[in-house]
């Protein structure tokens, strides 16, 4: 500072000797004067929008005017999806699932099954969704989120020997390697359901489900990796780990389509997602559209076979299985298309509230702005 | 070695006496006791660092903040717990904006380093071992014989031994250490002045004794022992031996100098000094925020902990059967449990206290500043001067100065001093075309050529023209210097010098002289040398008496060529006449209060004659006195007085300080801004208050109140009371108060709050004869009232420094009465008049950037840390984080910072010359109101509500669980995450877009661009599986979220929900009840220039020139507010009117002190 000091202080002495020596000094001077930029004036060009009734009146109307048909729309569209919901939880004595649900364990071998009738008042006619649904159940507590490895999951070997210890206590079993590990992994649901239509004749038939589809393509195919090279023995893989705690069957023999086993299984990608709040849904099962004549669900009796292994009664939780048709913005779900036209009303009230003010001010507001 | 390091611990200190002796060409003595004394060597240190101890020395500086150190707090309880973020959250950040500043810094300092290398490094020549040595300035030790050559500066403290003149004198500027750019006449003592060249220094034999390195430019004690033939000459060292480090030759072809003061013991290093460290309303009001923000912040803490205690103690919910605890968190004690829960949970919302407001404030203050330096209208073209900024933390101050303090001289006047008038023997005289023409008579008598002047006015102007110190520059040519002037004097005429003076009165008045006929053509040595009217008269030198400020007075005694003693004496007329006993000292006292009453400076002068017995004795006190070593300034004072007494008075003198430029306006337009304005002067209060009275602070019709010559307190009190009742009785007169320092003293001891409730009914304060101290006395007692208004002080000279320093913000001008007041300002400008744009303009400016930027920053971190917490309650208090990581970290560094930064660099509400044009725009802002805790409720609850919209919005689209793809898949919590996220980043942004005034293409880049690089960088950070990441939660998040429409329209919904009400509230404020600042956003730019001419034209003597504009849009305007023009007529009382400028141009200011009542309606 103080060495940089003088040289700011020799640029005065030519300068400031006033009147004669100015003369003299003259040549060295060199003018501060600061450059005549928009910039450096702070004169750049700008907008300038100034908010009055007048400017924003249109953007209300526009809003109000746009929101309103939108929402109607979306409305509508959600409002034609079918979904239907049936609650297999068996709290209640009367409940056909009452009992699986009482006598659980986890070491039982023999599963323990029910089934559920239900009604179906209108035939679903394009693809149709299942879903199982959990309540109470806290996908997205911190310890539960983040414990997972998802470099084993992604197929590294060494993860697969030597679990993160985010697992824990979910990573290693009687010294071995847990695959895959972590709680997520080992609670994973798994009761398995099925879907029988009851023919208004009585005969009974099994509604082909599809497994696949179910999971996002990218966890499927790039996240979610099973270790060693394609097409290899997933037996010989695992070899050297165990199944998590709760599961009956290890990792490679979750399904048989070798394209869908080990960590690729669809199941256990849509399980791993982590749910954001603890009332949820997962994709089970989609019921493809077999041809145009019939639809896919007809209107009729059904029922619900359930192997029941996943206990929910612990912490009062929920099982429910969710029958769904999806238009192009998802599943049945009002709250956009509420919105949207509440909105948009409102918006054009303003608007008129607006318009008002702006005729009975607006005069008043305009003297000060001269002309515009 | 030992010895070394002892001392450089400070165990052992190196030996201290009061003086040091220093042996020149370091010739020790070789018999006899000789101590070996450790002198620092001249290497300047500037730099705060070295290579090797900046990281951990920075660190520390910068952890010193409690602000940082907070968030290294957080950092560490990251890493020491299991905590919810991962430590690279608030450690990336943190490491940033550490980062950014220890790289600022760094920069600062190495630019430090290169100026210290460059002094330190540069070349100098110095006699060693009996020749002439080129070394490099920093090797300079203490007792080295330094050579300078002509307007080289001086490389350390010298005492100067001899230069090329005979007499051993040489010319200095010090403009660099006080900027007084006169030259100043240095001596050496004739022993050593003899020795001109290496070879005869190399004989010289003479010791140094002087006082140990103190700080004061002006003080150096010192004396000489030469050693000539065998015997010791002691002589005696005072200021005007010593060439000061940074000084520079002048006039002088070389000088050899010894060192003494070397390297960062000398005079400047000494003087170095940190700036005080001032804070802003704005940071304080910041720092309130802050706490209330802490609060906040420990309060959702312990009720998240609280809740979280309540749900856990139920078994199921604590440790379902899906998610067992590990065993070590089973068997951890509840209590570090307990305390490491509470602390997880503040880390999961400490961003509501946002790291990167501080370094965000810290650029835009850095940056913004600039704009004062380039601002060309406070360019001043004729000194080439442009405002210069110290401090930029107080840029917004500018825009909340409540009481403004000014100094008078140089200040509100040129400090350009033009002879006027002088009284003569107790006839006024007046200066006319270089005639003294006595009071009645004209100037242009036939006969005036011929100098008749009587001998009491040829006296007198000689005393004028002798009792000085100003120095001469020839500044023919070259050739001159270094000869002796005197040969040429005779030769050429008397305008080829320049005369160079430390006060500008003295300049003035040795002009004057001058054209009057009595001419100083030179000094050399002991001998001055006038002409009078042709005739070349030579004057010994004797002694001069110099000034000081308490004596206020200076003497000369000279030896006339007839050889009789002769002293003259000038000074203040309080100073001088007590101290006459003869001439027409009634008459004279009649003339210098006339002059003070119409503004002119006054200096009163005397004379004596000594006989030859008094003055041996006065020869003698004046010897001794200079020669003490000890409590020499006491013993001068006391000599001084002595011989300064019994004087015969002369005459006195008028000098008139010419207003600066547009100072009438400038006082008028402040105070239309709200803005009180005191004026501190030192000078006497006829002359303060014509001064007042010509620049419009103080107007005549104001009743003007006398606080003058109290001598006791209960005097003054039962002044003060009387004042205090006529305000009440006559409340609508304008009221002035005058107060003298003396009675200020009285009134500041024991009645303190009387006097501020009489001042604060005063619309305008003067308060004369003031000392420095007393200034900053006085802005200290506003400072502190109860209503701690924001002051400004604003002046040019050494006497102002206090006055400057204690203020809020200190503003230097800088004028000729040298940079001590520009090197201790926040803000220095060339004119007076700039003032106005700096506050008006700038001032508003920053004030609105900065407090929009406050309160965004606080919304923008309650906006995203809210919906967290509101999480919380939806994952058990689990402390799961809504948003991953990455989006926590980046949130404040890039998606949000660049928008918030660049709209506090450029925006701005009003258009400048509408600002200008409309002070009374700058009450709008006033007391901090931007700050006040109603708009901070508004942003907070802003904040909150925008967070509940948005979680509960995404709430609600998710929380009903259904598929919101075409697919039918699933979304999880990430998504969840990201949508509240996606939401938050746009509406966010998209409130500062409205907030916006001002959109330059730099605003609309960021805005969007930062929308559009948080779209880009999801894409990517998504696209990834990132290969050290331990885990993969984003992966496609964000591609899947926006690949399904739901999302789209849920985003545009709760943006639009958000902002909407906003833009209502906006507009219905604007109509129902606008203030005046949006009603002149309404008016265009040259709108803005006519209004501004038709401003001028009401205050302004501009007249009609150059308002060309106004005459057509004088119709428009009238045409559209007829009713508000009649207003302004009628308000006016028809003192105002469009047409009549004429009106305006009268000295009756009363027209101005009515313009509060606004022409802003118009």
């Amino acid at each position: 500072m103080m060495a940089s000091s003088y040289k700011d202080e020799d640029g005065h002495i030519t300068v400031s000797g006033s009147g004669a020596a100015a003369g003299a000094g003259g040549g060295s001077l060199r003018s501060k004067k600061p450059e005549n930029t928009a910039f450096k004036q702070q004169r750049l060009p700008a907008w300038q929008p100034i908010l009055t009734a007048g400017t924003v009146l249109p953007a209300f109307f526009i809003i109000g005017l746009m929101f309103i048909p939108i929402g109607i729309g979306l409305y509508v569209t959600s409002n034609n999806i079918k979904e239907f919901e049936v609650d297999y939880t068996g709290v209640e004595m009367s409940s056909p699932c009452f009992t699986c649900s009482q006598n659980f364990s986890w070491n039982s071998t023999k599963p323990c099954t029910c089934s559920v009738p239900f009604h179906l008042d209108q035939p679903y006619e394009s693809n149709v969704f299942m879903y199982y649904g959990l309540s109470n159940f806290y996908q997205n507590h911190r310890r539960y989120v983040k414990s997972r490895d998802d470099s084993q999951l992604n197929g590294n070997e060494e993860s697969l020997r030597k679990p993160s210890k985010e697992c824990e206590p979910y990573a290693k079993h009687n010294n071995k390697p847990i695959a895959p590990c972590g709680a997520i992994a080992n609670s994973m649901f798994n009761d398995s359901l099925e879907l029988i239509y009851i023919d208004p004749n009585g005969t009974k038939v099994q509604i082909p489900l599809t497994a696949t589809g179910i999971a996002w393509w990218t966890d499927k195919h790039v996240k979610f990796r099973n270790p060693g090279a394609e097409n290899t023995n997933l037996t010989v893989v695992f070899q050297g780990t165990t199944r998590p705690v709760n599961w009956r069957r290890p990792v490679f023999q979750l399904d048989s389509d070798p394209d869908n086993n080990g960590f690729i299984n669809e199941d256990f990608i849509v399980w791993m997602r982590t749910a954001a709040l603890p009332t949820f849904r997962k994709l089970y099962r989609i019921i493809q559209r077999r041809s145009n004549v019939h639809p896919t669900l007809p209107r009729g009796n059904y029922s619900l076979e359930v192997v029941y292994n996943y206990p929910v009664r612990s912490f009062e939780g929920r099982k429910r299985m969710i029958l769904s048709t999806i238009s192009w913005m998802g599943g049945k779900n009002p709250f956009l298309g509420i919105a949207y036209v509440s909105v948009g009303s409102v918006c054009f009230l303003l608007g008129v509230l607006l318009l008002i003010i702006h005729h009975k001010y607006g005069n008043r507001n305009n003297a000060a702005e001269i002309s515009h | 070695m030992l010895r070394w390091i002892r001392q450089q611990l400070g165990f052992d200190p190196p030996h201290q006496s009061d003086t040091r002796t220093v042996y020149v060409a370091n010739r020790f003595p070789e018999h006899g006791h000789y101590i070996p004394q450790r002198f620092a060597d001249n290497r300047i240190i500037s730099s705060k660092y070295t290579i090797w101890n900046f990281v951990p020395k920075n660190l520390f500086e910068q952890f010193r903040r409690i602000a940082n150190f907070y968030f290294l707090i957080i950092f560490l309880v990251q890493l020491m717990i299991d905590t919810p973020t991962s430590p690279v959250t608030s450690g990336l950040p943190l490491l940033f904006v550490i980062t950014v500043t220890a790289i600022k810094q760094g920069y600062e300092d190495w630019l430090r380093h290169k100026a210290d290398n460059e002094v330190n490094g540069a070349p100098v020549f110095v006699v060693r071992s009996g020749s002439l040595v080129q070394t490099r300035s920093k090797n300079i030790r203490v007792g080295d014989i330094v050579r300078v050559a002509k307007d080289e500066t001086f490389p350390a403290d010298l005492v100067l031994l001899s230069s090329d003149r005979a007499d051993g004198t040489c010319h200095i500027t010090t403009a660099s250490l006080d900027g007084e750019t006169n030259l100043k006449t240095h001596f050496s003592v004739p022993e050593t002045s003899v020795c001109q060249s290496v070879s005869q220094l190399e004989a010289l034999q003479a010791v140094v004794e002087c006082q140990q390195p103190e700080a004061d430019l002006y003080r150096f004690v010192g004396r000489v022992t030469v050693t000539q033939h065998g015997e010791e000459i002691v002589r005696p060292l005072g200021p005007e031996n010593l060439l000061l480090r940074g000084a520079r030759l002048k006039n002088t072809k070389e000088i050899f100098g010894v060192a003494v003061y070397t390297g960062m013991e000398s005079k400047m290093a000494l003087n170095y000094k940190c700036k005080s460290q001032k804070r802003s309303a704005v940071e304080k009001s910041m720092n309130t925020f802050l706490i209330i923000y802490l609060v906040i912040l420990l309060s959702e803490a312990v009720l998240s902990t609280i809740l979280k205690y309540a749900w856990q103690s139920e078994e199921e919910w604590n440790e379902p059967f899906y998610n067992q605890k590990t065993e070590q968190e089973r068997n951890s004690s509840p209590i570090l449990q307990f305390i490491s829960d509470f602390l997880a949970f503040l880390v999961l919302y400490n961003f509501i206290i946002p790291i990167s407001l501080y370094v965000t404030v810290e650029m835009q203050k850095f940056l913004g500043s600039f704009f004062i330096g380039w601002d060309l209208d406070l360019y001043h073209e004729e000194s080439n001067q442009k405002a210069q900024v110290n401090t930029s933390d107080l840029n917004e101050e500018l825009g909340q100065v409540e009481y403004l303090f000014t100094d008078k001289t140089g200040t509100l006047t040129e400090n350009e001093m033009q002879f006027r008038e002088c009284s003569i023997n107790g006839i006024k005289y007046r200066e006319m075309n270089g005639k003294l023409v006595p009071e009645g008579m004209t100037g242009d008598s036939p006969g005036g050529s011929s100098p008749q002047l009587m001998s009491e006015e040829l006296l007198f102007l000689k005393a004028v023209s002798l009792c000085h110190t100003v120095q001469i520059s020839y500044n023919q040519s070259e050739s001159w210097l270094g000869g002796d002037p005197f040969s040429h004097t005779n030769s050429f005429s008397f305008s080829h010098m320049e005369y160079y003076a430390a006060s500008p009165d003295e300049k003035a008045l040795v002009e004057a002289t001058r054209r009057i006929g009595v001419a100083f053509t030179g000094c050399s040595g002991d001998t001055m040398e006038i002409n009078t009217f042709g005739k070349t008269e030579k004057y010994k030198l004797l002694h001069v008496l110099e000034f000081d400020p308490n004596r206020r007075r200076m003497s000369v005694i000279l030896e006339t060529p007839s050889g009789g003693k002769m002293l003259f004496t000038k000074g203040a007329e309080s100073a001088v006449l007590p101290f006459t006993t003869t001439g027409e000292i009634e008459k004279t006292r009649l003339h210098v209060d006339e002059f003070a009453l119409k503004g002119l400076r006054t200096l009163v002068v005397a004379c004596r004659h000594f006989s030859p017995k008094e003055y041996i004795d006065v020869d003698k006190r004046l010897m001794s006195a200079r020669t003490a070593l000890q409590r020499r300034e006491e013993k001068l004072q006391q000599a001084f007085a002595h011989i300064e007494n019994n004087l015969h008075l002369l005459g006195a003198t008028g000098v008139e300080d010419k207003l600066q430029d547009k100072v009438p306006e400038t006082i008028e337009v402040l105070r239309r801004a709200g803005i009180k304005i005191w004026v501190l002067t030192g000078d006497k209060h006829e002359t303060a208050v014509s001064v007042s009275l010509s620049c419009g602070h103080f107007h005549r019709t104001m009743n003007i109140l006398e606080l003058l010559q109290q001598r006791s307190d209960n005097e003054c009190a039962e002044q003060l009371r009387r004042l205090a009742r006529r305000i009440k009785e006559d409340h609508v007169i304008q009221h002035g108060l005058v107060v003298d320092g003396a009675s200020l003293s009285l009134a500041l001891r024991e009645h303190e709050k009387l006097f501020m409730e009489v001042c604060k009914n005063c619309s305008a304060v003067l308060c004369c004869r003031m000392a420095p101290l007393q200034k900053a006395k006085v802005v200290r007692l506003l400072k502190t009232s109860p209503e701690k208004p924001i002051t400004l002080a604003v002046g040019d000279g050494a006497n102002d420094v206090s006055m400057i320093q204690e203020a809020h913000v200190g503003i230097g001008i800088m004028g000729k009465e040298g940079r001590q007041a520009v090197r201790n300002s926040d803000y220095a400008i060339a004119r007076f008049k700039f003032l106005a744009k700096l506050l008006l303009v700038h001032g508003h400016f920053y004030y609105i950037r900065i407090a929009t930027l406050v309160q965004y920053f606080f919304y923008k971190n309650v906006c995203f840390i809210t919906p967290q917490f509101l999480y919380q309650f939806f994952c058990l208090f689990s402390q799961q984080t809504l948003y991953d990581s990455v989006y926590l970290t980046l949130y404040n560094i890039c998606f949000t910072s660049l928008p918030i930064l660049v709209y506090s660099l450029f925006e701005q509400l009003v258009h400048p010359d509408i600002l200008q044009a409309k002070p009374s725009l700058y009450r709008d802002i006033s007391k901090n109101s931007l700050l006040s805790f109603r708009t901070f409720l508004y942003w907070t609850v802003l904040g909150f509500t925008h967070a509940f919209v948005f979680f509960f919005g995404s709430y609600l689209l998710m929380g009903e669980d259904t598929s919101l793809m075409s697919n039918g898949q699933m979304f999880g919590n990430w998504t969840f995450g990201t949508l509240v996220f996606t939401v938050m980043v746009i509406t966010v942004t998209l409130k500062l877009a409205l907030e916006t005034q001002f959109w330059t293409w730099m605003n609309h880049f960021v805005t969007w661009g930062s929308i559009a690089f948080y779209f880009i960088f999801s894409l990517f950070y998504g696209g990834i599986i990132w290969p050290f990441l331990h885990t993969q939660d984003m992966y496609f998040v964000f591609v899947q979220l926006l690949s399904c429409g739901s999302a789209w329209f849920a985003i545009v919904i709760i943006v639009i929900t958000c902002l909407f009400p906003e833009v209502m509230k906006k507009v219905l404020y604007r109509h129902l009840c606008p203030t005046s600042t949006q009603k002149s956003q309404s008016l265009s730019a040259p709108q803005a220039q006519a209004l501004s001419c038709v401003e001028s034209l009401c205050c302004y003597q501009h007249g009609q020139s150059g308002c060309s504009r106004l005459a057509r849009l004088l119709e428009q305007m009238t045409g559209q507010c007829k009713a508000s023009v009649n207003n302004c007529h009628t308000s006016s009382r028809s003192n105002r009117s469009w047409s009549d400028t004429e009106n305006f141009y009268s000295n009756d200011r009363t027209i101005l002190t009515l313009s509060p009542i606004e022409a802003s309606r118009c």
